[in-house]
């Protein structure tokens, strides 16, 4: 019983080393550059100051 | 325009406007623990006195001030990011008014004496429940609001503040499991060296997911937002993400060195926490970095003042979390000020610093204005808590080596040097440093109400209309 425990522990550390590793394959590969740059934009392409009088009628008391 | 959907600005206030109150509170709770050290007479009343007020201090700090920080923030990041309003919004407000709640029944019961005595846990079984529904209700709103995205990339943030909401919960309910013996005492399910062991777990991960992986989730969304320029490297950020997911659970037994712990449980501690040097210092490159080619904004904007500071003061306090749990130097630093020093670089110069750049971000969009009440009160904060922080570390780190080697000197016979109550009377002139800079600091949060007073006063409450992503537009 001892020895499947910790067999676990190792294998699940294990596990977790290769999910790491493959994720920074992942992250470093081609295929996730278009993406990535596509999300970088997020916070930038959205324009959050209440520019024009016209926008602030979205005023409320709420 | 009248009829369009509007964003969920209302809870957001709320949680924004609740941060620097619970942080002038909770920091003057700690000017007064920080005097009380200094001048022991002031501790007049029982519930008044350094034990009861210390726990008052360390949970108005970090979940008052710094939860409402984080609920107004990832409320509106997720809003913004996703393209939609807050998913379930009745359930938002219940996560207000009841975090309120909680708030104020540790400022009721921690006085009282009515505590499990367990660090940042010390909340008796009752309140452990109302955090868990309030804690449950938020995960709903938070994720609801991402299974509606309007957009398909889930940004960085979110994941940050995601990961902080699922961690925190596994944490509280794990450290909080306790037999009620009365309607106000309970006892800690688990014993002896696992209960210090689970305690710890908790303790560590408090730090690496409550006061570490959300603030960092503010750091993507604000530095970027501030600085008008993309985060340096997104893919790093990622990577970054993952780093301190698989690390930061494993590194707590940095707090049970060279106690009942096994020996090699401690080794495990120590190597995973220098192993966490590498992605934090990795998140903080990503962030500054992140000004390269803007670097003058930084002269002009105090926002982005903040905001960048408290990077470099998560890189120190990454560095030094890092050394410390090398166990030769921690037999040094543990017990004495050293630790404390460490704490508030990073709860002083990180947490509340780039807590407090968010918030002013946040204060005039919430009014539906472009900024502050004044800018230039915000350069003053910004100045007079960067002196109240230098204060405060530098002292708390020459009284820590001090204490610490005073501790550990002994005569050629093998007899103490010093008694203990030495060392506390060469305390006493860091200690009054210490409270000077805590004072410092205190002020800068009472500049910062009178400009959250001035901004908003006399102004209408505005919900921003709910934008179409921008490939929609395109
Ligand atoms: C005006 C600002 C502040 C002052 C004057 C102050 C003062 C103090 C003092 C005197 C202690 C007790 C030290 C001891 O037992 O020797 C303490 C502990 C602590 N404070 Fe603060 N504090 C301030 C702000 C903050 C903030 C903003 C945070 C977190 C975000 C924070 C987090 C903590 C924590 C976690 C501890 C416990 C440390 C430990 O047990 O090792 N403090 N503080
Ligand atoms: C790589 C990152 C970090 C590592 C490896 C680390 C490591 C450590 C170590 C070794 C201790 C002393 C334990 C003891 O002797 O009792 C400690 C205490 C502490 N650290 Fe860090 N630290 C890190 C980052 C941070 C950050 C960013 C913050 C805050 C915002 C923080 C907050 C704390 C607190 C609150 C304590 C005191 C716990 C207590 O005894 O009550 N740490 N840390």
């Amino acid at each position: 019983m001892e020895d499947l425990v910790n067999n676990l522990r190792s294998i699940i550390t294990v596990i977790g080393l290769l999910c790491f590793l493959g994720i920074c394959y992942w992250a470093f590969s081609k295929h996730a550059r278009a993406g990535f740059d596509e999300a970088a934009q997020l916070p930038l392409t959205d324009d959050d100051l209440p520019a024009s009088p016209a926008e602030k009628e979205g005023k409320t008391n709420g | 325009m009248q009829s369009q959907a509007t964003y969920n600005y209302k809870v957001v206030r709320q949680f924004a406007i609740m941060t620097v109150v619970w942080g002038i509170v909770g920091m003057l709770v700690g000017v007064i623990v920080a005097a009380q050290l200094v001048w022991p007479e002031l501790n007049v009343l029982e519930f008044l006195s350094f034990g009861r007020l210390r726990p008052l201090h360390t949970n108005a700090v970090i979940f008052a001030f710094g939860g409402c920080a984080l609920f107004a923030t990832s409320f509106y990041v997720v809003q913004r990011t996703c393209h939609t309003k807050l998913f379930a919004p009745g359930l938002a407000a219940f996560v207000f008014w009841g975090w309120q709640l909680v708030i104020v029944l540790a400022a009721l019961t921690l006085p009282l004496g009515i505590t499990t005595g367990k660090e940042y846990a010390e909340l008796e079984w009752p309140i452990d429940i109302l955090i868990t529904v309030i804690w449950v209700a938020y995960a709903i709103v938070f994720f609801g609001t991402i299974a509606v995205r309007k957009v398909s990339h889930i940004y960085v943030a979110n994941w940050f503040y995601g990961a902080f909401i699922i961690a925190v919960a596994l944490l509280h309910i794990f450290n909080s499991a306790e037999w009620p013996v009365s309607l106000l005492k309970s006892y800690s399910a688990y014993a002896g060296v696992q209960d210090a062991m689970v305690q710890w777990w908790y303790g560590h991960n408090a730090v690496g997911f409550f006061l570490t992986a959300a603030f960092l989730g503010m750091m993507y969304y604000f530095v970027p937002k501030q600085a008008d320029r993309p985060i340096f490297s997104y893919r790093l950020s990622v990577v970054h993400f993952w780093a301190l997911i698989f690390t930061y659970m494993w590194a707590g037994p940095h707090h049970l060195h060279y106690t009942a712990l096994p020996d090699w449980a401690q080794s495990v501690g120590m190597l995973f926490s220098l192993i966490l040097l590498a992605p934090s210092w990795g998140g903080m490159i990503n962030g500054i970095m992140t000004l390269s080619g803007a670097w003058h904004k930084l002269r002009t904007d105090p926002i982005l003042k903040f905001l960048i500071t408290s990077l470099s003061f998560y890189g120190m306090s990454t560095f030094e979390g890092p050394m410390m749990s090398v166990k030769s130097v921690n037999a040094l630093s543990h017990y004495t000020d050293w630790t404390i020093g460490h704490v508030h670089s990073g709860a002083l110069g990180w947490v509340a610093f780039i807590a407090i750049g968010s918030i002013y971000f946040l204060l005039p969009r919430l009014y539906g204005k472009t900024e502050m009440y004044s800018t230039k009160l915000i350069n003053t904060h910004f100045w007079i808590a960067t002196v109240g922080i230098v204060l405060y570390i530098a002292s708390m780190w020459i009284s820590g080596v001090m204490q610490g080697l005073m501790w550990r000197a002994t005569n050629a016979d093998g007899t103490l040097t010093y008694s203990f109550a030495e060392g506390v009377k060469a305390s006493y002139p860091f200690w009054t440093i210490r409270f000077v800079g805590g004072t410092l600091f205190l002020v800068g949060m009472l500049i910062m109400f009178y400009n959250m007073i001035k901004t908003i006063a006399g102004e209408k409450a505005y919900n921003a209309p709910v934008v179409a992503p921008a490939a929609a537009h395109a």
